[in-house]
Protein backbone atom coordinates (compact mmCIF):
# COMPACT_ATOMS: atom_id res chain seq x y z
CA UNK A 1 0.00 0.00 0.00
CA UNK A 2 2.61 2.69 0.90
CA UNK A 3 4.64 2.56 -2.56
CA UNK A 4 0.99 3.65 -4.16
CA UNK A 5 1.32 7.10 -1.64
CA UNK A 6 4.36 8.42 -3.08
CA UNK A 7 6.77 6.36 -5.28
CA UNK A 8 3.73 5.03 -7.21
CA UNK A 9 1.75 8.20 -7.44
CA UNK A 10 -0.34 7.43 -10.98
CA UNK A 11 -4.22 7.86 -11.51
CA UNK A 12 -5.60 4.66 -12.15
CA UNK A 13 -8.18 6.21 -14.47
CA UNK A 14 -5.25 7.77 -16.66
CA UNK A 15 -4.95 5.50 -19.53
CA UNK A 16 -2.78 7.30 -22.02
CA UNK A 17 0.65 6.14 -19.61
CA UNK A 18 2.35 4.26 -17.63
CA UNK A 19 1.91 5.56 -13.98
CA UNK A 20 -1.74 5.59 -14.77
CA UNK A 21 -1.12 1.73 -15.69
CA UNK A 22 0.90 0.96 -12.71
CA UNK A 23 -1.65 2.59 -10.59
CA UNK A 24 -4.55 0.92 -12.84
CA UNK A 25 -2.95 -3.04 -11.99
CA UNK A 26 -2.69 -2.07 -8.17
CA UNK A 27 -6.31 -1.58 -8.45
CA UNK A 28 -7.44 -4.34 -10.59
CA UNK A 29 -5.17 -6.36 -8.98
CA UNK A 30 -6.87 -5.48 -5.69
CA UNK A 31 -10.42 -5.79 -7.38
CA UNK A 32 -9.52 -9.66 -7.65
CA UNK A 33 -8.14 -9.93 -3.95
CA UNK A 34 -11.82 -8.60 -2.68
CA UNK A 35 -14.05 -10.36 -5.05
CA UNK A 36 -11.92 -13.43 -4.06
CA UNK A 37 -12.79 -13.59 -0.38
CA UNK A 38 -16.69 -13.13 -1.15
CA UNK A 39 -16.55 -15.47 -4.02
CA UNK A 40 -17.87 -12.45 -6.45
CA UNK A 41 -16.57 -11.26 -9.87
CA UNK A 42 -13.58 -8.62 -9.85
CA UNK A 43 -16.25 -6.51 -12.21
CA UNK A 44 -18.87 -6.71 -9.44
CA UNK A 45 -16.55 -4.95 -7.33
CA UNK A 46 -17.75 -0.93 -6.45
CA UNK A 47 -14.83 0.95 -4.71
CA UNK A 48 -16.38 3.11 -1.86
CA UNK A 49 -14.75 5.57 0.61
CA UNK A 50 -16.58 2.29 3.12
CA UNK A 51 -19.78 0.79 4.27
CA UNK A 52 -21.84 4.17 5.06
CA UNK A 53 -21.33 5.25 1.55
CA UNK A 54 -21.93 1.90 0.20
CA UNK A 55 -24.91 1.68 2.33
CA UNK A 56 -25.91 4.65 1.02
CA UNK A 57 -25.55 3.77 -2.40
CA UNK A 58 -27.22 0.61 -2.14
CA UNK A 59 -30.28 1.75 -0.55
CA UNK A 60 -30.97 5.25 -2.30
CA UNK A 61 -29.29 4.05 -5.41
CA UNK A 62 -31.85 1.06 -5.67
CA UNK A 63 -34.48 3.55 -4.77
CA UNK A 64 -33.84 5.49 -7.51
CA UNK A 65 -32.96 2.65 -10.20
CA UNK A 66 -36.05 0.84 -9.57
CA UNK A 67 -38.66 3.57 -8.97
CA UNK A 68 -41.01 2.25 -12.02
CA UNK A 69 -41.24 -1.11 -10.08
CA UNK A 70 -42.06 -0.01 -6.40
CA UNK A 71 -41.17 1.84 -4.10
CA UNK A 72 -41.29 -0.27 -0.64
CA UNK A 73 -38.11 -0.85 1.38
CA UNK A 74 -37.88 -3.49 4.68
CA UNK A 75 -35.26 -3.54 6.94
CA UNK A 76 -34.97 -3.99 10.47
CA UNK A 77 -34.79 -1.42 13.58
CA UNK A 78 -31.28 -2.81 14.88
CA UNK A 79 -29.39 -2.10 11.71
CA UNK A 80 -26.64 0.09 11.72
CA UNK A 81 -27.67 4.27 11.20
CA UNK A 82 -26.06 4.28 7.91
CA UNK A 83 -28.78 2.01 6.57
CA UNK A 84 -31.39 3.22 8.56
CA UNK A 85 -30.82 7.10 8.25
CA UNK A 86 -30.62 6.23 4.22
CA UNK A 87 -34.38 4.37 4.71
CA UNK A 88 -34.76 7.99 6.17
CA UNK A 89 -34.00 9.80 3.39
CA UNK A 90 -35.56 7.41 0.98
CA UNK A 91 -39.42 8.04 2.79
CA UNK A 92 -38.87 12.00 2.23
CA UNK A 93 -38.34 10.99 -1.39
CA UNK A 94 -40.95 9.80 -1.26
CA UNK A 95 -40.47 5.87 -0.38
CA UNK A 96 -41.86 3.54 1.71
CA UNK A 97 -39.99 1.89 4.69
CA UNK A 98 -40.87 -0.95 6.63
CA UNK A 99 -38.65 -1.61 9.94
CA UNK A 100 -38.71 -4.57 11.71
CA UNK A 101 -38.47 -5.74 15.23
CA UNK A 102 -36.32 -8.44 16.01
CA UNK A 103 -37.20 -11.05 18.54
CA UNK A 104 -35.51 -10.49 22.03
CA UNK A 105 -32.38 -12.21 20.96
CA UNK A 106 -31.92 -10.17 18.13
CA UNK A 107 -32.62 -12.26 14.77
CA UNK A 108 -35.56 -11.38 12.85
CA UNK A 109 -38.03 -13.43 12.32
CA UNK A 110 -38.30 -14.78 8.63
CA UNK A 111 -42.53 -14.56 9.17
CA UNK A 112 -42.28 -10.87 9.76
CA UNK A 113 -40.44 -10.75 6.18
CA UNK A 114 -42.87 -12.25 4.40
CA UNK A 115 -45.79 -10.62 6.27
CA UNK A 116 -44.14 -7.15 5.10
CA UNK A 117 -43.81 -7.47 1.47
CA UNK A 118 -46.53 -5.83 -0.73
CA UNK A 119 -46.44 -5.71 -4.51
CA UNK A 120 -44.01 -2.47 -4.40
CA UNK A 121 -41.46 -3.83 -2.42
CA UNK A 122 -37.99 -3.33 -4.14
CA UNK A 123 -35.71 -4.31 -1.58
CA UNK A 124 -34.86 -5.83 1.50
CA UNK A 125 -31.51 -4.67 3.75
CA UNK A 126 -30.83 -6.50 6.97
CA UNK A 127 -27.12 -6.53 7.95
CA UNK A 128 -25.13 -9.84 8.03
CA UNK A 129 -23.84 -9.30 11.36
CA UNK A 130 -24.95 -6.58 14.28
CA UNK A 131 -21.88 -4.27 15.02
CA UNK A 132 -23.09 -4.14 18.83
CA UNK A 133 -23.96 -7.60 19.81
CA UNK A 134 -22.81 -9.88 16.94
CA UNK A 135 -25.89 -11.44 15.94
CA UNK A 136 -25.61 -13.11 12.78
CA UNK A 137 -29.25 -12.97 10.77
CA UNK A 138 -30.01 -16.24 8.56
CA UNK A 139 -29.30 -14.66 5.75
CA UNK A 140 -29.84 -17.58 3.06
CA UNK A 141 -33.46 -18.24 4.38
CA UNK A 142 -33.57 -14.27 4.12
CA UNK A 143 -32.51 -14.31 0.39
CA UNK A 144 -34.64 -17.30 -0.69
CA UNK A 145 -37.47 -15.34 0.25
CA UNK A 146 -36.45 -12.17 -1.54
CA UNK A 147 -35.54 -14.19 -4.59
CA UNK A 148 -39.18 -16.15 -4.07
CA UNK A 149 -40.98 -12.50 -4.13
CA UNK A 150 -38.44 -11.12 -7.06
CA UNK A 151 -36.86 -8.53 -4.39
CA UNK A 152 -33.40 -7.56 -4.17
CA UNK A 153 -31.43 -8.45 -1.40
CA UNK A 154 -28.84 -6.25 -0.07
CA UNK A 155 -26.71 -6.48 3.07
CA UNK A 156 -24.82 -4.25 5.24
CA UNK A 157 -21.94 -7.14 6.03
CA UNK A 158 -19.37 -4.60 7.01
CA UNK A 159 -18.85 -6.85 10.86
CA UNK A 160 -18.82 -10.44 8.82
CA UNK A 161 -16.82 -9.92 5.60
CA UNK A 162 -13.30 -11.15 6.60
CA UNK A 163 -14.18 -12.41 9.60
CA UNK A 164 -17.23 -15.33 8.89
CA UNK A 165 -17.41 -17.22 5.33
CA UNK A 166 -19.44 -14.68 2.90
CA UNK A 167 -20.28 -15.98 -0.62
CA UNK A 168 -22.15 -13.58 -2.28
CA UNK A 169 -22.78 -16.57 -4.79
CA UNK A 170 -24.16 -19.71 -2.36
CA UNK A 171 -26.04 -16.91 -0.35
CA UNK A 172 -27.81 -15.44 -3.34
CA UNK A 173 -26.49 -11.79 -2.37
CA UNK A 174 -27.37 -9.10 -4.48
CA UNK A 175 -25.68 -5.95 -3.06
CA UNK A 176 -23.28 -6.05 -0.33
CA UNK A 177 -21.37 -3.44 1.75
CA UNK A 178 -18.24 -3.68 3.30
CA UNK A 179 -15.37 -1.79 4.76
CA UNK A 180 -11.74 -2.22 4.93
CA UNK A 181 -10.95 -0.91 8.65
CA UNK A 182 -13.03 -3.97 10.13
CA UNK A 183 -10.60 -6.60 8.63
CA UNK A 184 -7.49 -4.58 9.54
CA UNK A 185 -7.15 -2.20 6.25
CA UNK A 186 -6.96 1.28 6.42
CA UNK A 187 -9.53 4.00 7.48
CA UNK A 188 -11.38 5.30 4.54
CA UNK A 189 -12.00 3.46 1.66
CA UNK A 190 -14.52 0.44 1.50
CA UNK A 191 -16.81 -1.43 -1.14
CA UNK A 192 -20.17 -2.75 -2.29
CA UNK A 193 -20.75 -5.86 -4.25
CA UNK A 194 -23.32 -5.38 -6.87
CA UNK A 195 -24.51 -8.69 -8.51
CA UNK A 196 -23.93 -8.94 -12.53
CA UNK A 197 -25.77 -12.19 -13.55
CA UNK A 198 -28.86 -13.43 -12.26
CA UNK A 199 -30.32 -10.62 -11.69
CA UNK A 200 -28.18 -7.84 -13.56
CA UNK A 201 -28.08 -5.40 -10.66
CA UNK A 202 -28.15 -1.59 -11.03
CA UNK A 203 -28.23 1.15 -8.64
CA UNK A 204 -28.31 5.14 -9.46
CA UNK A 205 -25.08 6.76 -8.78
CA UNK A 206 -25.40 9.09 -5.55
CA UNK A 207 -21.76 11.22 -6.56
CA UNK A 208 -22.08 12.68 -10.39
CA UNK A 209 -18.89 12.80 -12.63
CA UNK A 210 -16.54 10.72 -14.37
CA UNK A 211 -18.29 8.00 -14.47
CA UNK A 212 -15.53 5.70 -12.70
CA UNK A 213 -16.74 2.40 -11.46
CA UNK A 214 -19.16 1.58 -14.26
CA UNK A 215 -20.82 4.55 -13.68
CA UNK A 216 -22.02 3.81 -10.18
CA UNK A 217 -19.22 5.80 -8.35
CA UNK A 218 -18.05 8.75 -9.55
CA UNK A 219 -14.64 10.15 -8.42
CA UNK A 220 -11.08 9.58 -8.45
CA UNK A 221 -9.99 5.79 -7.12
CA UNK A 222 -8.00 6.03 -3.95
CA UNK A 223 -5.16 3.78 -4.82
CA UNK A 224 -3.35 2.95 -1.79
CA UNK A 225 -6.17 2.46 0.39
CA UNK A 226 -7.88 0.07 -2.44
CA UNK A 227 -4.64 -1.57 -2.37
CA UNK A 228 -4.89 -2.19 1.47
CA UNK A 229 -8.39 -3.40 1.17
CA UNK A 230 -7.32 -5.57 -1.71
CA UNK A 231 -4.24 -7.00 1.00
CA UNK A 232 -6.61 -7.09 3.89
CA UNK A 233 -9.26 -9.14 1.76
CA UNK A 234 -5.85 -11.48 1.03
CA UNK A 235 -4.61 -11.77 4.51
CA UNK A 236 -8.07 -12.63 6.04
CA UNK A 237 -8.91 -15.44 3.14
CA UNK A 238 -6.19 -17.28 4.72
CA UNK A 239 -5.99 -16.37 8.03
CA UNK A 240 -10.13 -16.57 8.71
CA UNK A 241 -10.98 -19.87 9.63
CA UNK A 242 -7.95 -20.15 12.35
CA UNK A 243 -8.18 -16.26 13.92
CA UNK A 244 -12.50 -17.65 13.90
CA UNK A 245 -11.48 -20.66 16.40
CA UNK A 246 -8.67 -18.42 18.43
CA UNK A 247 -11.18 -15.29 18.81
CA UNK A 248 -14.05 -17.68 19.82
CA UNK A 249 -12.40 -19.41 22.44
CA UNK A 250 -10.90 -16.71 23.79
CA UNK A 251 -14.67 -14.62 23.33
CA UNK A 252 -16.42 -17.86 25.14
CA UNK A 253 -13.78 -17.87 27.93
CA UNK A 254 -14.55 -14.44 28.86
CA UNK A 255 -18.07 -14.58 28.51
CA UNK A 256 -18.09 -17.68 30.88
CA UNK A 257 -15.97 -15.83 33.39
CA UNK A 258 -17.35 -13.12 33.32
CA UNK A 259 -21.14 -14.91 33.53
CA UNK A 260 -19.89 -15.85 36.99
CA UNK A 261 -20.61 -12.48 38.39
CA UNK A 262 -23.95 -12.16 39.64
CA UNK A 263 -27.03 -10.43 37.72
CA UNK A 264 -24.89 -10.27 34.71
CA UNK A 265 -26.28 -11.07 30.99
CA UNK A 266 -25.49 -11.67 27.61
CA UNK A 267 -27.04 -9.29 25.22
CA UNK A 268 -28.33 -10.99 21.40
CA UNK A 269 -28.18 -14.75 20.74
CA UNK A 270 -25.05 -16.87 21.65
CA UNK A 271 -25.60 -19.38 18.82
CA UNK A 272 -25.84 -17.25 15.70
CA UNK A 273 -23.30 -14.71 16.42
CA UNK A 274 -19.91 -13.20 15.15
CA UNK A 275 -16.97 -15.23 16.61
CA UNK A 276 -14.79 -12.03 18.20
CA UNK A 277 -17.88 -10.10 20.25
CA UNK A 278 -19.61 -10.50 23.23
CA UNK A 279 -21.92 -7.74 24.80
CA UNK A 280 -22.93 -8.46 28.25
CA UNK A 281 -25.34 -6.23 30.84
CA UNK A 282 -23.83 -5.92 34.51
CA UNK A 283 -27.17 -4.74 36.36
CA UNK A 284 -27.25 -1.78 38.23
CA UNK A 285 -23.90 -0.54 37.35
CA UNK A 286 -23.61 2.18 34.83
CA UNK A 287 -21.63 1.34 31.27
CA UNK A 288 -19.23 4.56 31.49
CA UNK A 289 -18.57 4.33 35.19
CA UNK A 290 -17.75 1.06 34.24
CA UNK A 291 -15.59 1.64 31.37
CA UNK A 292 -13.63 4.60 33.56
CA UNK A 293 -12.57 1.41 35.90
CA UNK A 294 -11.47 -0.39 33.22
CA UNK A 295 -9.81 2.24 31.17
CA UNK A 296 -6.90 0.42 29.77
CA UNK A 297 -9.45 -1.73 28.22
CA UNK A 298 -10.56 -0.40 24.63
CA UNK A 299 -14.28 -2.00 25.06
CA UNK A 300 -17.69 0.79 24.40
CA UNK A 301 -21.20 0.88 26.11
CA UNK A 302 -24.76 1.05 25.04
CA UNK A 303 -24.61 3.56 27.85
CA UNK A 304 -26.73 6.71 27.27
CA UNK A 305 -23.31 8.62 29.12
CA UNK A 306 -20.87 7.35 26.06
CA UNK A 307 -23.04 9.04 23.24
CA UNK A 308 -23.48 12.44 22.36
CA UNK A 309 -27.46 12.18 22.62
CA UNK A 310 -27.89 10.76 25.92
CA UNK A 311 -30.16 8.17 24.62
CA UNK A 312 -29.04 4.43 25.54
CA UNK A 313 -28.06 2.16 22.78
CA UNK A 314 -31.20 1.67 20.26
CA UNK A 315 -30.28 -1.52 19.18
CA UNK A 316 -30.34 -3.12 22.69
CA UNK A 317 -33.65 -1.12 23.04
CA UNK A 318 -35.29 -2.57 20.52
CA UNK A 319 -34.36 -6.15 21.40
CA UNK A 320 -37.21 -5.32 24.13
CA UNK A 321 -34.35 -4.72 26.75
CA UNK A 322 -35.39 -2.45 29.11
CA UNK A 323 -33.22 0.59 29.34
CA UNK A 324 -31.19 0.06 32.40
CA UNK A 325 -30.10 -2.60 30.68
CA UNK A 326 -29.23 -1.08 27.70
CA UNK A 327 -27.13 1.29 30.41
CA UNK A 328 -25.49 -1.49 31.73
CA UNK A 329 -23.87 -3.13 28.54
CA UNK A 330 -20.46 -3.31 27.92
CA UNK A 331 -19.13 -4.46 24.12
CA UNK A 332 -16.17 -6.71 24.13
CA UNK A 333 -14.46 -6.95 20.29
CA UNK A 334 -11.21 -9.06 19.90
CA UNK A 335 -9.22 -9.02 17.12
CA UNK A 336 -5.86 -10.22 15.53
CA UNK A 337 -3.70 -8.84 18.10
CA UNK A 338 -5.81 -9.68 21.06
CA UNK A 339 -3.55 -12.06 23.43
CA UNK A 340 -4.78 -14.56 26.20
CA UNK A 341 -2.76 -12.32 28.52
CA UNK A 342 -4.92 -9.19 27.18
CA UNK A 343 -8.16 -12.08 28.12
CA UNK A 344 -6.92 -12.58 31.65
CA UNK A 345 -6.45 -8.66 32.28
CA UNK A 346 -10.11 -7.68 31.15
CA UNK A 347 -11.75 -10.46 33.22
CA UNK A 348 -9.99 -9.45 36.24
CA UNK A 349 -10.40 -5.61 35.92
CA UNK A 350 -14.07 -6.13 34.89
CA UNK A 351 -14.87 -8.39 37.78
CA UNK A 352 -13.13 -5.49 40.30
CA UNK A 353 -14.78 -2.58 38.89
CA UNK A 354 -18.17 -4.45 38.65
CA UNK A 355 -18.11 -5.24 42.28
CA UNK A 356 -16.43 -1.47 43.15
CA UNK A 357 -19.36 -0.13 41.29
CA UNK A 358 -22.18 -1.67 42.95
CA UNK A 359 -20.75 -1.55 46.62
CA UNK A 360 -21.87 2.46 45.51
CA UNK A 361 -24.59 1.81 43.76
CA UNK A 362 -28.30 2.75 45.39
CA UNK A 363 -29.98 0.27 42.95
CA UNK A 364 -27.64 -2.51 43.83
CA UNK A 365 -28.15 -2.00 47.48
CA UNK A 366 -32.16 -1.76 46.56
CA UNK A 367 -32.45 -4.84 44.76
CA UNK A 368 -30.18 -6.33 47.29
CA UNK A 369 -32.64 -5.56 50.21
CA UNK A 370 -35.36 -7.55 47.91
CA UNK A 371 -37.04 -3.87 46.53
CA UNK A 372 -38.86 -3.85 43.07
CA UNK A 373 -37.27 -1.55 41.46
CA UNK A 374 -39.92 -1.55 38.77
CA UNK A 375 -42.08 -0.36 41.65
CA UNK A 376 -40.27 2.65 42.85
CA UNK A 377 -41.32 5.98 42.02
CA UNK A 378 -38.15 7.87 40.04
CA UNK A 379 -37.76 11.11 39.84
CA UNK A 380 -37.00 11.43 36.31
CA UNK A 381 -34.87 14.07 34.95
CA UNK B 1 -13.44 12.73 26.16
CA UNK B 2 -11.04 12.87 28.90
CA UNK B 3 -12.09 13.37 32.48
CA UNK B 4 -10.76 16.01 34.80
CA UNK B 5 -8.11 14.84 37.60
CA UNK B 6 -10.57 16.01 40.19
CA UNK B 7 -13.72 13.60 38.74
CA UNK B 8 -10.65 10.67 38.19
CA UNK B 9 -9.38 11.59 41.91
CA UNK B 10 -13.46 11.32 43.19
CA UNK B 11 -14.35 8.14 41.03
CA UNK B 12 -10.79 6.18 42.40
CA UNK B 13 -10.70 7.36 46.09
CA UNK B 14 -15.01 8.35 46.35
CA UNK B 15 -15.49 9.91 49.58
CA UNK B 16 -18.10 8.88 52.07
CA UNK B 17 -19.59 6.07 50.22
CA UNK B 18 -22.46 4.64 52.57
CA UNK B 19 -25.75 4.57 54.30
CA UNK B 20 -27.38 6.59 56.99
CA UNK B 21 -30.59 5.05 58.27
CA UNK B 22 -33.33 6.55 56.74
CA UNK B 23 -35.90 6.23 59.51
CA UNK B 24 -33.94 8.68 61.77
CA UNK B 25 -35.84 11.92 62.33
CA UNK B 26 -32.33 13.75 62.22
CA UNK B 27 -31.29 12.01 58.58
CA UNK B 28 -32.97 13.21 55.35
CA UNK B 29 -32.58 11.44 52.15
CA UNK B 30 -32.48 12.62 48.91
CA UNK B 31 -32.98 9.67 45.82
CA UNK B 32 -32.76 11.60 42.29
CA UNK B 33 -32.58 10.26 38.99
CA UNK B 34 -33.88 6.90 37.24
CA UNK B 35 -32.41 3.63 36.44
CA UNK B 36 -33.70 4.05 32.43
CA UNK B 37 -32.21 7.96 32.29
CA UNK B 38 -28.58 5.89 33.40
CA UNK B 39 -28.41 7.68 36.62
CA UNK B 40 -29.57 7.65 40.01
CA UNK B 41 -27.95 9.35 42.84
CA UNK B 42 -28.67 8.96 46.77
CA UNK B 43 -27.76 11.73 49.03
CA UNK B 44 -28.56 11.59 52.90
CA UNK B 45 -27.61 14.13 55.32
CA UNK B 46 -27.63 13.98 59.17
CA UNK B 47 -28.20 17.03 61.16
CA UNK B 48 -27.39 17.81 64.59
CA UNK B 49 -30.50 19.14 65.12
CA UNK B 50 -29.87 21.20 68.12
CA UNK B 51 -27.06 23.31 65.62
CA UNK B 52 -28.98 22.47 62.26
CA UNK B 53 -25.31 21.63 61.41
CA UNK B 54 -25.31 18.51 58.44
CA UNK B 55 -22.58 16.42 60.79
CA UNK B 56 -22.09 13.27 58.30
CA UNK B 57 -23.35 12.71 54.47
CA UNK B 58 -23.43 9.63 52.54
CA UNK B 59 -24.02 8.66 48.78
CA UNK B 60 -24.38 5.90 46.81
CA UNK B 61 -24.94 6.51 42.72
CA UNK B 62 -25.55 4.51 39.92
CA UNK B 63 -24.13 6.48 36.94
CA UNK B 64 -20.87 7.44 35.23
CA UNK B 65 -17.66 9.40 36.53
CA UNK B 66 -18.80 13.02 36.19
CA UNK B 67 -21.76 11.88 38.37
CA UNK B 68 -19.94 9.39 41.34
CA UNK B 69 -17.66 12.70 41.41
CA UNK B 70 -20.79 14.75 41.79
CA UNK B 71 -22.04 13.47 44.55
CA UNK B 72 -18.60 12.46 46.09
CA UNK B 73 -17.88 16.22 46.02
CA UNK B 74 -21.37 16.76 47.49
CA UNK B 75 -21.24 14.82 50.17
CA UNK B 76 -17.64 16.62 51.01
CA UNK B 77 -19.09 20.47 51.08
CA UNK B 78 -22.08 19.42 52.95
CA UNK B 79 -20.29 18.19 56.12
CA UNK B 80 -19.65 20.88 58.49
CA UNK B 81 -22.46 23.27 56.24
CA UNK B 82 -25.38 24.45 58.41
CA UNK B 83 -28.71 23.28 56.41
CA UNK B 84 -29.62 26.68 55.59
CA UNK B 85 -25.98 27.27 53.98
CA UNK B 86 -26.59 23.52 52.34
CA UNK B 87 -29.53 25.13 50.43
CA UNK B 88 -27.14 27.57 49.24
CA UNK B 89 -25.00 25.17 47.07
CA UNK B 90 -25.17 25.60 43.40
CA UNK B 91 -24.77 23.09 40.94
CA UNK B 92 -22.32 25.36 38.95
CA UNK B 93 -20.00 25.35 41.90
CA UNK B 94 -19.96 21.52 41.26
CA UNK B 95 -19.07 22.07 37.53
CA UNK B 96 -16.94 24.83 38.04
CA UNK B 97 -14.54 22.60 40.80
CA UNK B 98 -14.98 19.21 38.71
CA UNK B 99 -13.93 20.87 35.24
CA UNK B 100 -17.35 18.66 33.64
CA UNK B 101 -17.90 19.60 30.16
CA UNK B 102 -21.51 20.79 28.99
CA UNK B 103 -22.67 17.16 28.47
CA UNK B 104 -22.21 16.67 31.83
CA UNK B 105 -23.63 19.44 33.26
CA UNK B 106 -26.90 17.53 34.15
CA UNK B 107 -25.23 15.29 36.54
CA UNK B 108 -23.99 18.70 38.67
CA UNK B 109 -27.87 19.50 38.40
CA UNK B 110 -28.38 16.23 39.59
CA UNK B 111 -26.38 16.37 42.71
CA UNK B 112 -28.18 19.91 43.71
CA UNK B 113 -31.41 18.35 42.81
CA UNK B 114 -30.05 15.12 45.61
CA UNK B 115 -29.44 17.72 48.07
CA UNK B 116 -32.19 20.08 47.87
CA UNK B 117 -34.39 16.89 47.96
CA UNK B 118 -32.58 15.10 51.46
CA UNK B 119 -32.75 18.43 53.28
CA UNK B 120 -36.50 18.59 52.51
CA UNK B 121 -36.67 15.06 53.27
CA UNK B 122 -35.22 16.09 57.15
CA UNK B 123 -36.94 19.25 56.78
CA UNK B 124 -40.58 17.36 56.46
CA UNK B 125 -39.35 14.78 59.20
CA UNK B 126 -38.71 18.04 61.27
CA UNK B 127 -41.81 19.53 60.74
CA UNK B 128 -41.16 21.85 58.67
CA UNK B 129 -42.36 22.67 55.27
CA UNK B 130 -40.63 21.96 51.97
CA UNK B 131 -38.09 24.88 50.08
CA UNK B 132 -38.99 24.89 46.87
Amino acid sequence: MLPYFNSKFGNAASRNHSFGWTAEEAVDYAREQVAKLINASPKEIIFTSGATESDNLAIKGVFEMYTRKGNHIITVNTEHKAVLDSCKHVEKMGGEVTYLSPNEDGLVNLADIEAAITPKTILISIMYGNNEIGVLQPIEEISAIARKHDILFHTDATQAVGKVPVDVMAQNIDLMSFTAHKMYGPKGVGALYVRRKNPRVKVTSQLDGGGHERGMRSGTLNVPGIVGLGKACEICQNEMADEAVRLSKMRDRLEKELLTIEEAYVNGNVEHRLPHVANISFKHVEGEGLMMGIKDLAVSSGSACTSASLEPSYVLKNLGLDDDLAHSSLRFGFGRFSTDEEVDYAIDHVKTAVHKLRDMSPLWEMYKEGIDLKSVVWQEH
Amino acid sequence: MAYSEKVIDHYSNPRNIGTLNKDEKNVGTGLVGAPECGDVMRLQIQVNEESGIIEDAKFKTFGCGSAIASSSLATEWLKGKTVQEAMEIDNMAIVEELALPPVKIHCSVLAEDAIKTAINDYREKQGLEAIV
